[in-house]
C-alpha cells in the first residue's frame, strides 16, 4: 500500500463535489482511502490524521485541490487519472425534470385545486373517515364507495356534514346520478323530474333503468349508504337529500328505497316525506309502514315503486307488462329446488321477501365455501347474494368480476335438483363489460342435457349503457335463458314455477 | 338546510382517492378530476389519527400555530456569557436533544461533555472528566430546549460559553445559540483536544465580549431578514449558510472596527467568522427557536414545534402535548464522507439544528440551494422533488422564505404529525455527521430523517388528549 497525492493549484470546487469523486473512487479494487480536499489548514489535518498527507500536499496552500489516494500502486495511478478526468469535466444535469412547473400528484385531498366540490372516496375502510374528513373540511360533498367504515365514524362523518350543509354519500355507496353524472355504478337514464334517493345501490339502478325503460327520466339520484337509515346514523344522509331533492326544482317526483329502516328512523323520514311538498314514494322493501299523507304513496317492491313514481311523473297510468305464462315448462323440470344466484344484494333481499310467503324455507347461504372450489348447493331453496363479504374477501364483486357467480351458476344447472335458476346481470358505468356474455356459455351449454333447469335472467339497464340493455338480453335468450323485466317479476314467475312444482310432486 | 342544493346545481369539479376506476370513469366523460396519489396512513395510527382529526380544536389550533409561525420575528439584541442568561451554574451542562444520560450518550456526546469539563476547569485530563461524568459528580445535564436555547451537533452549553440572544418582539419571546466554532475538530462534533479547548477560551475571552460591543453598539439586527436573503442567495439556512455568514459580517464590521479593541483582535474575530461559513447557522437555529416556540402548548394542536437528536435519540415536541418528548432510535445520514472516513464511522443523527427544518428551511428549502444538493448524489430535480414533498406535510408557507425556483413560492412552513402519518412521508434533515468516536470531531454530511416512532407516539398522546378540556 502506498499514498499519493496530486496537487492541483488554483483550481477550486465546492466540498460536495469533492465528496462525491471521492465516493466514486473509493470502492474499487485496489484502492484503499481517497480523498478530495481544498487544501486548506483544517482539511490537511484531516488528512494527515487519516494517513492521507504526503509532502506534495503538505506544501499545498487553501486555493489549491489534493488529491489524495491510498492503494495498491497500478489501483492508484487509475484512480488519479480518473479523479483528473473527472474533475475536468463540466457537470450536467442528469435529466429533463427540472423544471419547476412540473408538479407530482397530490398526495392528500387538500392538496386537489381550489373549487373542487366533490371527493369520491374508495380507499380501504377504515381509511375512509379520515379522508372525507378532510374534504367535507374543505366544503366538499362526499361519495364514500369504501365499505366497512365503522358506524360511529359514519355518524360522526354525517354530523359535520349536517353542521356544513354537505351531504355523505356512503359508506358503503354504490350508486350516484349528480346532475347527469354517475359516481361508482350508474346508468345511463334519460333525464327528468323523478328524484332517487336510496341506502340500497341495486334498488336504486332498478328503479331508474325501469323508469327509463317507462320513459321517465330521473333528476338526481342519490346513494346514502347501506347504513344510513340504522337506528345509529338515524338516516342523516336521506333527510339531508330529502331537504336538497325537496328544494330542487327540477325534481316534482321523489322516490325514497332502503330495507327495513330502524323503526324510528322510519318514522322520521317519513314524518319529513310529508312535509316536502311533493309527491314521495317509499319503498322500504319489507318494512309494514303506512304512508302518513295523500302525497306519499308507500310501494312494496321495486318494481311497484317505479310504476308509482311513473305514473306520478306522467300523471296517467303505466300499462303493467305482462310476465311470460312459463306453466308448460313445468312438467320438464328435474328438480324442485329454487337457486337465486345475485349479484345485487337487495335483489336477494326482494327474492326472499316474495318468495317465502310461498316457498316455505329458503337457505341464504352455502357451507364450507372456498373459492375456486365447487360449491356445494343445499337440499333446499336457495338465494344468495353474491357480493356478501364471505364471497367478495380477496375478490372483486360480482358485478365487476363474473368469476365467483359462473362457478355457482355452473353448480346450479348442473344439479339436478335444480328446477329454477334466477341470475340479475347489472350493466352500466362501473359495471363489467360483458357481464352477459360471461355467463352465456355455462347457461348454453346445460340448455341442451334432459336434466337442465330453468334459467330465469333479467338485466338492470338501459339502451344506452355501454353494454347495452338489448344485445346483453339477447345474449341470454340465445344462451337458452328466459329474460324477464325486472327483479320482482323474476321472483314472481320463480315463485309461480315452483309453487306448480311443488303441488304436482 | 343552507347549502346542499348548490350541488345539485353546480358543475362538478371532483377529487378522487382510492381506487383509479373511480377517476378514469370520470375522465372518460370529460369531467374535471384531480386524483389524488393516495397512501395508506402510517400502519397502526389509523384509530388515533381518526380521533385527532375529529379534534374540533385542531383546526382553530393549528391555525393560531401558522399565524404565531409567520408573524415571528427575529433580531439579535445581545452577546451575553451563558452563566448570565440561562442561570447555569458551574456543573451545569445543555446538550442538544432530548434528555440524555452520560452511560446512553454516544461518542460524540461524550467527547463534547469531556471537552466542556476541561473548559471550564472542571477537570485537567480527560480521563477524569469521564470519571466525574459517569460519577454524575456534582454534574448536571439537560437539553438545550428546556432553556429556550438550541446548540447544534452535541449543542453542548458550559456557563462560560458566549451566547446569541435573539428577540421576537411580536410574539415577546427570547432564545439563545452558542457561537459556532467553525468546522474540522470542534466541541460540537466531539473533539475535545488543546486546540478545541484553546479556541473556545478565545472564544469566550475575545470573540464573545467583541461581538457583544459591536452588537449593543449597532442595535438590534434583523436576522429574520438575512434569513430571508440568504435563502434567494442559494444558501437552506442549515448546510449552507454562506450569505447568511457574509450578510452579518457586512452588518457588524463597522461597529467591530469602532469597538475601540484592538485591531489586532478585531482582524482576528473577522478573519475567524469570515473563515466559517457556518457562522450564521447559530442564528438561523435561534431564529428558528423563537418561530417554533410561539406556535407551542396550544391544545389540540397537531404541529411539530421541535425536532432535535442528541445522538442516541432523535426527539420531537409537537404543540398540543406541550414539552413531552416523542423518541425513537436516532438515524445514520446518508451521504459522503470527509477524509478516509466512511459509513461505520458516522455517529447516528445529533444536533438541535434541524430547528432549522422544523421552521422550514435546510431540507424543506432544498430547491433554493442546488449546491448541495448532491450531498446524498442527489440532483437538482431531486431537490425540487423534496421541497415539494415538505408542502405535504406542512400546514402552510413562510412568504417571508421564498424559494426562487419554485416562483418564490413560500416555505414550507408547520410540519403537521396527522399529514406525516397519513401521507408516510417523514421530514427531510439536511445534517453534518459527526464520528462516532469521542474526539473525532466531523466525518461527512448528508441526508437523514426522523424515525417514524416520534410521530406514531405524538399522535398517540394527542389522541389522549382530545377531549381534555384545557
Amino acid at each position: 500500500m502506498s499514498v499519493r497525492n496530486v496537487v492541483h493549484e488554483n483550481l477550486y470546487f465546492d466540498s460536495v463535489a469533492l465528496m462525491r469523486v471521492a465516493a466514486s473512487l473509493d470502492d474499487r479494487p485496489g484502492i484503499e482511502a481517497v480523498s478530495l480536499v481544498m487544501a486548506t489548514d483544517a482539511n490537511r489535518d484531516v488528512l494527515s490524521d487519516a494517513g492521507l498527507l504526503t509532502d506534495e500536499g503538505r506544501a499545498a496552500g487553501p486555493n489549491d485541490l489534493i488529491v489524495a489516494v491510498r492503494g495498491n500502486e497500478a489501483a492508484l495511478v487509475e484512480a488519479l487519472s480518473d479523479a483528473d478526468a473527472a474533475l475536468s469535466q463540466p457537470w450536467s444535469p442528469t435529466d429533463g425534470t427540472a423544471s419547476p412547473s412540473h408538479a407530482a400528484s397530490p398526495r392528500r385531498l387538500v392538496g386537489a385545486p381550489e373549487g373542487a366540490n366533490l371527493a369520491l372516496i374508495s380507499t380501504p375502510g377504515r381509511y375512509a373517515a379520515a379522508e372525507a374528513l378532510k374534504a367535507l373540511r374543505h366544503g366538499m360533498h362526499v361519495f364514500i364507495f369504501s365499505d366497512n367504515v365503522p358506524v360511529q365514524q359514519e355518524v360522526m362523518l354525517k354530523q359535520e356534514a349536517h353542521q356544513r350543509g354537505l351531504l355523505v354519500m356512503g359508506a358503503d355507496c354504490g350508486t350516484t346520478i349528480l346532475n347527469g353524472l354517475p359516481l361508482g355504478f350508474a346508468n345511463a337514464v334519460r333525464r327528468g323530474d323523478v328524484g332517487l334517493i336510496g341506502a340500497s345501490g341495486t334498488g336504486l339502478q332498478q328503479i331508474s333503468t325501469l323508469l327509463d325503460s317507462m320513459g321517465v327520466g330521473i333528476s338526481q339520484l342519490i346513494g346514502v349508504g347501506s347504513h344510513d337509515l340504522s337506528a345509529e346514523v338515524g338516516g342523516l344522509s336521506m333527510l339531508t337529500a330529502l331537504d336538497a331533492l325537496a328544494e330542487d326544482p327540477s325534481t316534482n317526483v321523489i322516490v325514497l328505497v332502503s330495507k327495513p329502516p330502524a323503526p324510528a328512523v322510519a318514522g322520521e323520514v317519513l314524518a319529513r316525506a310529508a312535509a316536502a311538498g311533493k309527491s314521495v314514494v317509499v319503498s322500504f322493501l319489507g318494512s309494514d309502514v303506512r304512508a302518513p299523507a295523500p302525497q306519499v304513496v308507500v310501494a312494496s317492491d321495486l318494481r311497484e315503486a317505479a310504476r308509482a313514481a311513473a305514473r306520478l311523473s306522467l300523471g296517467a297510468d303505466v300499462p303493467a307488462v305482462e310476465a311470460p305464462d312459463l306453466s308448460p315448462l313445468v312438467d320438464t323440470l328435474p328438480g324442485r329446488w329454487l337457486r337465486a344466484l345475485y349479484a345485487g344484494g337487495t335483489f336477494a333481499y326482494e327474492a326472499e321477501l316474495l318468495l317465502r310467503p310461498v316457498l316455505g324455507a329458503i337457505s341464504s347461504r352455502v357451507e364450507r365455501y372456498a373459492p375456486g372450489r365447487v360449491p356445494r348447493l343445499p337440499d333446499s331453496h336457495l338465494v344468495l347474494d353474491l357480493g356478501d363479504d364471505v364471497f367478495t374477501s380477496g375478490r372483486p364483486h360480482p358485478m365487476i368480476d363474473p368469476a365467483t357467480r359462473i362457478e355457482f351458476l355452473r353448480a346450479a344447472v348442473r344439479d339436478p335438483a335444480s328446477a329454477v335458476v334466477v341470475v340479475d346481470i347489472v350493466i352500466g358505468h362501473g359495471a363489467a363489460e360483458d357481464p352477459a356474455g360471461a355467463l352465456a356459455p355455462v347457461i348454453a351449454e346445460a340448455a341442451g342435457s334432459p336434466t337442465a333447469p330453468l334459467v330465469l335472467a333479467f338485466v338492470v339497464g338501459t339502451g344506452h349503457d355501454p353494454q347495452n340493455l338489448g344485445e346483453q338480453e339477447q345474449l341470454l335468450r340465445d344462451a337458452g335463458a328466459v329474460v324477464v323485466d325486472d327483479s320482482t317479476t323474476a321472483a314472481e314467475v320463480a315463485g309461480d314455477v315452483l309453487t306448480k312444482i311443488g303441488a304436482t310432486r | 338546510m343552507t347549502s346542499t342544493s348548490p350541488l345539485l346545481s353546480e358543475e362538478p369539479r371532483v377529487v378522487t382517492a382510492g381506487v383509479e376506476l373511480f377517476a378514469d370513469a370520470l375522465a372518460a366523460q370529460a369531467v374535471p378530476t384531480t386524483q389524488v396519489d393516495w397512501r395508506p396512513p402510517v400502519a397502526g395510527t389509523e384509530a388515533d389519527l381518526a380521533v385527532v382529526m375529529g379534534d374540533p380544536r385542531r383546526a382553530a389550533s393549528n391555525r393560531t400555530a401558522l399565524e404565531r409561525m409567520l408573524r415571528s420575528t427575529a433580531e439579535l439584541v445581545d452577546v451575553r456569557p451563558a452563566a448570565e442568561v440561562l442561570g447555569l451554574q458551574r456543573g451545569q451542562f445543555l446538550h442538544a436533544g432530548p434528555p440524555i444520560t452520560w452511560e446512553r450518550a454516544s461518542g460524540p456526546m461524550r467527547g463534547a461533555l469531556v471537552g466542556a469539563l476541561l473548559f471550564e476547569g472542571l477537570a485537567s485530563t480527560a480521563e477524569e472528566a469521564e470519571a466525574r461524568l459517569v460519577a454524575g459528580d456534582g454534574i448536571g445535564l439537560e437539553p438545550c430546549h428546556r432553556r429556550g436555547a438550541v446548540g447544534p451537533m452535541a449543542g453542548v452549553v458550559s456557563p462560560s460559553m458566549w451566547m446569541f440572544e435573539l428577540r421576537d418582539e411580536v410574539n415577546g419571546g427570547t432564545a439563545w445559540c452558542s457561537l459556532n466554532e467553525g468546522l474540522g475538530k470542534v466541541l460540537r462534533y466531539g473533539a475535545y483536544s488543546a486546540e478545541v479547548i484553546d479556541r473556545l477560551r478565545w472564544m469566550t475571552d475575545v470573540l464573545g465580549p467583541l461581538l457583544q460591543v459591536a452588537v449593543r453598539r449597532h442595535g438590534p439586527i434583523d436576522v429574520k431578514g438575512i434569513v430571508a436573503q440568504m435563502v434567494q442567495m442559494g444558501d437552506e439556512g442549515h448546510n449552507r449558510n454562506r450569505a447568511g455568514t457574509l450578510l452579518l459580517l457586512r452588518e457588524l464590521l463597522p461597529d467591530l472596527i469602532e469597538s475601540g479593541s484592538p485591531s489586532r483582535e478585531v482582524a482576528e474575530a473577522v478573519r475567524f467568522v469570515s473563515g466559517n461559513d457556518h457562522f450564521f447557522l447559530n442564528l438561523v437555529m435561534p431564529a428558528g427557536k423563537l418561530q417554533t416556540a410561539a406556535a407551542a402548548g396550544l391544545p389540540g394542536s397537531t404541529v411539530v414545534t421541535t425536532m432535535a437528536r442528541n445522538g442516541t435519540d432523535f426527539g420531537i415536541q409537537v404543540s398540543g402535548t406541550g414539552d413531552q418528548w416523542f423518541t425513537g432510535p436516532a438515524q445514520v445520514p446518508e451521504g459522503l464522507f470527509l477524509g478516509g472516513y466512511g459509513p461505520d464511522d458516522a455517529n447516528p443523527d445529533i444536533g438541535d439544528s434541524a430547528i432549522t427544518e422544523t421552521m422550514g428551511l435546510g431540507g424543506f428549502v432544498m430547491a433554493a440551494a442546488p449546491a448541495i444538493v448532491r450531498f446524498v448524489g442527489g440532483s437538482v430535480p431531486d431537490a425540487l422533488r423534496t421541497s415539494r414533498l415538505m408542502y405535504e406535510i406542512t400546514l402552510g408557507e413562510n412568504p417571508a422564505y421564498a424559494v426562487p425556483i419554485l416562483e418564490f413560492r413560500g416555505a414550507p412552513t408547520g410540519i403537521d404529525v396527522t399529514r406525516v402519518l397519513r401521507t408516510g412521508i417523514l421530514p427531510q434533515i439536511n445534517t453534518g455527521m459527526a464520528g462516532a468516536v469521542a474526539g473525532t470531531g466531523q466525518v461527512g454530511a448528508g441526508l437523514v430523517q426522523p424515525p417514524m416512532e416520534c410521530f406514531t407516539g405524538a399522535i398517540a398522546a394527542l389522541a389522549a388528549a382530545v377531549g381534555d378540556d384545557d
